[in-house]
This record gives structure tokens, C-alpha cells and sequence, in this order.
């Protein structure tokens, strides 16, 4: 039962919809922001926008295209964030949404850097500020609708549905017009799996996507987390041994020293 | 002491001073949020704080429980005139951890929340449980100069308080104490360590490593005898008493046996992950790796080997510095320069985040400054209060 988006780049127009329907539903101000040399609005994702779309300009056969890609917090099966919080303030649903929870968060932005996605935002403009990222619209799972951005969007570029399902959608897709798509699903393994799946015309690498590798990210920090019960027992009993050893040594050596004294006197 | 008295009011008035301009920024901090002091962002959300106070705070505290395994459990009694002094700075700085992250936090006023919402997965739980029982101990360790000097006050309730009470209290539970400390550093030395390596993607594969935990534990025991030797030279300077120079040169032999142990693990690990050729291919940023270890190990070792610069007073104290100043490299190219941004961004630390971190060092200084002149902490004293 795990929830996913299928987002299929050959359907997205860029039309942004996406980005004013997430506004909309979390309730986020807009703010000003400035022309950097492309259509794409805001630069980053940030504590104000939860999702954006990027523009990527190719040049194929000697004219430009462009192709879009939807960034957002990818929901992952194994996720960095939720085993680097020190409160468990971020947790992996049993629908496979990654949430948030303000009321035990300290701010400590632990999620933000150990997040191989680079998705956790922080509201650094404010004196009491919180973490922000996409939600997966877990208000609107919970009474059956489908999250925001994905009821608003015009052309079918995203669907929801159950993970397996999409994936085999996906291959389908792949399989009924191959020159259309770049043969790979960006998200069935990386990271061992996150629940927003993607396909492309073109490579990822060229899309700007990370090549993350299919470990999750959290594999070293649970083997060292694992060690812990037992280096805390092993440096006391070591330690305590070693107190044991010395006292001994210092004990007898004052017998000696006693003894010889005595034989010394007599 | 009348050198004591002309001297330092101006070094006082200085710290004093610095600690006042740290307090701006921080007020501004509490009113318009982290942005209008810092320049973090989402690409770099952890900046110098984390780099200076925490990474390098808490292993520039490891004198504290290297000194105290070193002389109350292996009975190295010899180092007993430093252990006192070093358990006081390791103490100090553990609390300017806490106090800078206080600032460093989103919400300072939930910190109690990691010991109620415990995330056993987390390196951070495991980091921020120890910190906040290390930073007690430390001060349960250090309390015998508290109570030792209570008991000699004059002052008028303080002196009708039996303070051989607590003192016997602390007594019976010094062992016990000591082991907490020697445990709890282990652990939280080498989680510091586990933390990076939620980052397998960001950090650097010359630094990224699975043993990062050993070698931060290592490293944080070689840095131990090394502070304590820089901060005895700094104190016996400014305070002008004595100096122990065969204690300190007997605590600088140590030193490069265990810088040649931490060697030995970072080359073997680069080699049997087979990425021992990018530090020499990876240009430029091979060249911070080079300088942590060439500053930090080879001289060191190199230095502290030859007998006749150990006992030269001068050699043993830039010997020491050079092992201080490697580590200090070393944590920030893990925590910052080798591990990448988010594309898009770019930080250099605004000039208030160093204020606040220089505030604090400032704190620990008035701090230390004040035991010396109020509290029974070098050899002198502690031999005229064993007498008295």
C-alpha cells in the first residue's frame, strides 16, 4: 500500500499549474522573485514553493527544445530525512508518505543535509521557523483525493496510484513507443526506491538529475547506529578492567613495600 | 600578583567587549529569524556554527576524558596537575556547544525535545543524548575545586555548609564518573562521525568513508593530549605560574603514536576502497586533504618524535598547535569544504555568525580566567588545599 506519482516529461507542458494549485492548497505567499535568464519561476525550491517546474533547454537537431521536469520532495521507500531527525519529527506512512510533524521538530536541519535530493526547505525569514516540503498532500490521501498538484494539471503528465501499478504503467509506456522515451525509470531504484516515479525523453543526466546511486542513503549511519549497544558495553567492561588491573598492581606493590619494610625492621 | 592585577583588566575588558558585540547579533537572531545574521540557506543550512562550535568544540574537549582515563584509570598519577584544567575546558566546551546551538536551532526552546522524542536511528539522538550527560558528568568530575574552595570561603553562610559532604559524595562516585566519561565520549566522539555518512551522495568520496566513526574517535584521542599540552603554555603565559614541562613533553610522547595509528587508517581505508589515487587526481580539492594531513599528522609526528624538540618548551607547544590546528582543518573539510551544495547556491559566513562564535569562545576565556584566579585548579593550589 504504497502511494505514488507517475510524472511523464513527454506530457508536461510547463504550464505551472502545478505550482499555483500546491500554493493554493498549503496556503503560501507569494513572493517576489527576480528574472534569471529563463522561463523557469521560482529559481529554487524554497519554505514558499513546495514544487516547481524546471526548464531544461537542449539543442536538438540544431533547434531548441525544452524539456520539464517537476521537483519535489520524492517521498523515498528508504528516507535519509526521517533516520536523520533527531525527534522523529519526519515519518515514512504506511501509504508511503513521507510527513512532518511541527510539534516535535527543533529546527536542528539535520533533514536538509542528509536529504540526497537537496528537498527540505527552512524558513529562514522567520524567528520562530519550521521546515517545509511537499506532503504529498496527506490531508487530501487521507479523504481520497488525489494531492493538489495532481488534480490541477491539465495534460495527464502526472497520476496517482499504487507504486507497483505505476511501474508497470511505466514500462508499458516505455515498451508501446520507445523512441519517445529514454529507456529508465528515475525513481524504481534510486535510493533504493522513492515513490515519485519519472520518465523522459532524454537522459536524466542531461534533465539535471542526480545520479544517486541504488543504495539508500541511510545504509553506513544504520550499520554505525547498530554498533552502538555494543561499543557502550565493551569501552565500560574494558574500562573497568583496566581500573580492576591497576588498583591490583598498586595494592600489590604496597604489600610488597609493607613486607619488605617489616623484613627491613626485623 | 600585582603583575596579575595591571595585566588584566585591558585582556578582560577586551573579552568582555567581544562577548557584548556577540550578543547583537544574537538578539537580531531572535527577532528576524536566522537569515538576517547568517548566511545559510537551503543550500548550505549548516554553516560555520556547526563547523567551529560543534564539530570542532567537541573534539577540542577530548582532553577531558583522555586525561581522566589516563590518570584515575590507568593511575598515571604523575598527570594528575593537568587533569583538573583540562576537565574544566573539555566542561566549557560542552556548554558553549549547547549555547551555540541555542542559536544555531530553529527552535532553541524545544531542545528538551530529543530527550522526550527519542529517534534512536538518528546519529543526532545519539550526539545530543551523550553532549547533554557528558556536560554533567564534567561538571560532577570538576566539582571537588567548587567544593574544595567553598570549604575555605569565608563567606558569611557559605562557611556554616559542611562541604566535606558533597566532597566525600564525589569521592565515592569518581570511578564510576570517570568510566560515564571515557563511554559516553567514545560514543559520541565517533557518532559525530556517523552523522556525515548520511551523506554518501554530498560528501566527498576522499573523506566519505564507512570508518569515519574510527577515525573521528581517533583523531578526537590525539587531539585530547595536544590541547591540553597548547592550553597549559597559553595559561602558564598569561597567568604566570608554573609550567610542568616534564608532564606536558610526556604527554606530547604519545602523540605520535596515535597520529601514526589515525594515518595508518586513512590510508589503508583509501587504499582498500580503492580510491587512494584521487588524492592525487582530484584537483584542487586533493590540496585540503594534503593540508589536513601535512599540518595535522606528518609535522606533528615528524616533530614530536625528536626527544630534543619535545623537551624544548617552544617545540612542544607549536608541536601541539600544529596537532590542534590539522584537526580543526580536518572537521571543517568534512563538515563544509568537501561536502557539496546544493547546485544553485554559494556561502561564505556573514560576519555575525563568527561574532557569535567568537562571543562564546570569549565566555569560556572570562570563564577560565575566573577558576584560576577563584577556584584550587593548578598544581600550587591543589597542593595548598591538600595541605590546608
Amino acid at each position: 500500500m504504497s502511494k505514488s506519482v507517475l510524472y511523464d516529461a513527454t506530457r508536461c507542458t510547463g504550464c505551472r499549474a502545478c505550482q499555483v494549485a500546491c500554493k493554493q492548497w498549503h496556503d503560501l505567499p507569494g513572493r517576489p522573485t527576480e528574472n534569471t535568464g529563463t522561463y523557469e519561476n521560482p529559481p529554487q525550491l524554497n519554505a514558499y514553493n513546495l514544487t516547481r517546474i524546471r526548464y531544461t533547454e537542449l539543442e536538438d537537431n540544431g533547434r531548441l527544445r525544452w524539456i520539464f521536469a517537476k521537483l519535489q520532495c520524492m517521498h523515498c521507500e528508504h528516507p535519509g530525512c526521517v533516520e536523520a531527525c533527531i525527534v522523529g519529527a519526519l515519518k515514512k506512512q504506511e501509504n508511503g508518505v513521507v510527513t512532518y510533524d511541527e510539534a516535535k521538530c527543533i529546527g536542528c536541519r539535520y533533514c536538509q543535509v542528509a536529504c540526497p535530493f537537496g528537498i527540505p526547505c527552512f524558513e529562514w525569514d522567520k524567528p520562530v521557523p519550521w521546515i517545509r516540503k511537499c506532503d504529498f498532500c496527506a490531508d487530501r490521501l487521507n479523504i481520497d483525493l488525489k494531492p493538489a498538484c495532481v488534480t490541477t494539471c491539465p495534460t495527464g503528465a502526472l497520476k496517482t496510484g499504487e507504486r507497483d501499478d505505476l511501474l508497470l504503467e511505466a514500462r508499458e509506456r516505455i515498451a508501446a513507443a520507445p523512441a519517445k522515451y529514454y529507456d529508465h525509470i528515475y525513481g524504481e531504484k534510486e535510493v533504493g526506491g522513492t515513490s515519485w516515479l519519472y520518465l523522459s525523453p532524454v537522459s536524466f543526466d542531461e534533465l539535471g538529475f542526480a545520479d544517486v546511486g541504488t543504495d539508500p542513503v541511510t545504509v553506513n549511519a544504520a550499520r554505525a547506529m547498530r554498533l552502538v549497544p555494543p561499543v557502550l558495553l565493551g569501552v565500560a567492561v574494558t574500562m573497568t578492567g583496566i581500573y580492576w588491573l591497576t588498583r591490583r598492581k598498586q595494592k600489590m606493590k604496597q604489600l610488597a613495600d609493607e613486607k619488605a619494610k617489616r623484613m627491613a625492621e626485623k | 600578583m600585582s603583575g596579575l592585577k595591571r595585566r588584566f583588566p585591558l585582556g578582560l575588558a577586551i573579552l568582555t567587549f567581544l562577548v557584548l558585540l556577540g550578543l547583537v547579533p544574537i538578539i537580531i537572531r531572535y527577532v528576524n529569524g536566522l537569515g538576517a545574521i547568517s548566511n545559510l540557506s537551503d543550500g548550505r543550512p549548516w554553516g560555520f556554527w556547526i563547523s567551529f562550535d560543534l564539530y570542532c568544540g567537541v573534539a577540542l574537549a577530548a582532553g577531558g576524558f583522555t586525561l581522566a582515563a589516563w590518570v584515575y584509570l590507568f593511575r598515571r598519577e604523575k598527570y594528575h596537575a593537568v587533569a583538573r584544567p583540562a576537565i574544566l575546558t573539555a566542561f566549557l566546551g560542552y556548554t558553549l556547544v549547547i549555547l551555540a546551538l541555542l542559536v544555531d536551532l530553529g527552535q532553541p526552546w524545544y531542545i528538551w525535545h530529543a530527550i522526550i522524542y527519542w529517534n534512536i536511528h538518528s546519529p543526532l539522538f545519539e550526539v545530543a543524548i551523550c553532549v547533554m550527560t557528558y556536560t554533567v558528568v564534567l561538571a560532577l568530575e570538576f566539582s571537588p575545586a567548587v567544593f574544595e574552595a567553598l570549604n575555605k570561603s569565608n563567606l558569611p553562610l557559605v562557611r556554616r555548609i559542611n562541604w566535606n559532604m558533597p566532597l566525600h559524595v564525589q569521592h565515592a562516585i569518581q570511578i564510576p564518573l570517570v568510566i560515564a566519561g571515557v563511554v559516553l565520549s567514545t560514543l559520541h566522539q565517533s557518532s559525530l562521525g556517523s552523522m556525515l555518512l548520511m551523506m554518501p551522495e554530498t560528501l566527498h568520496p576522499i573523506w566519505y568513508t564507512p570508518i569515519l566513526p574510527i577515525l573521528f574517535f581517533c583523531s578526537a584521542v590525539a587531539v585530547g593530549p595536544a590541547m591540553v599540552i597548547f592550553e597549559a603554555n597559553i595559561s602558564s603565559m598569561t597567568m604566570r605560574h608554573r609550567l610542568e614541562k616534564d608532564i606536558l613533553s610526556g604527554l606530547g610522547r604519545a602523540i605520535p603514536y596515535i597520529l601514526g595509528l589515525y594515518l595508518l587508517l586513512k590510508l589503508t581505508d583509501l587504499g582498500a576502497r580503492g580510491e587512494l589515487s584521487l588524492i592525487f587526481s582530484e584537483y584542487p580539492i586533493n590540496l585540503l586533504w594534503w593540508g589536513e594531513i601535512t599540518i595535522g599528522v606528518i609535522l606533528p609526528i615528524i616533530l614530536l618524535s625528536i626527544t630534543k624538540i619535545r623537551q624544548n618548551r617552544a617545540g612542544l607547544f607549536w608541536g601541539a598547535t600544529l596537532v590542534v590546528a590539522g584537526l580543526i582543518f580536518n572537521r571543517f573539510n568534512v563538515s563544509m569544504f568537501a561536502l557539496s551544495m546544493r547546485p544553485g547556491y554559494n556561502y561564505f559566513p556573514h560576519w555575525m555568525e563568527v561574532a557569535i562564535s567568537v562571543a562564546l569562545v570569549a565566555d569560556a576565556m572570562i570563564v577560565i580566567w575566573l577558576s584560576y584566579r577563584l577556584l584550587p585548579i593548578s598544581r600550587e593550589d591543589m597542593v595548598a588545599s591538600e595541605k590546608g
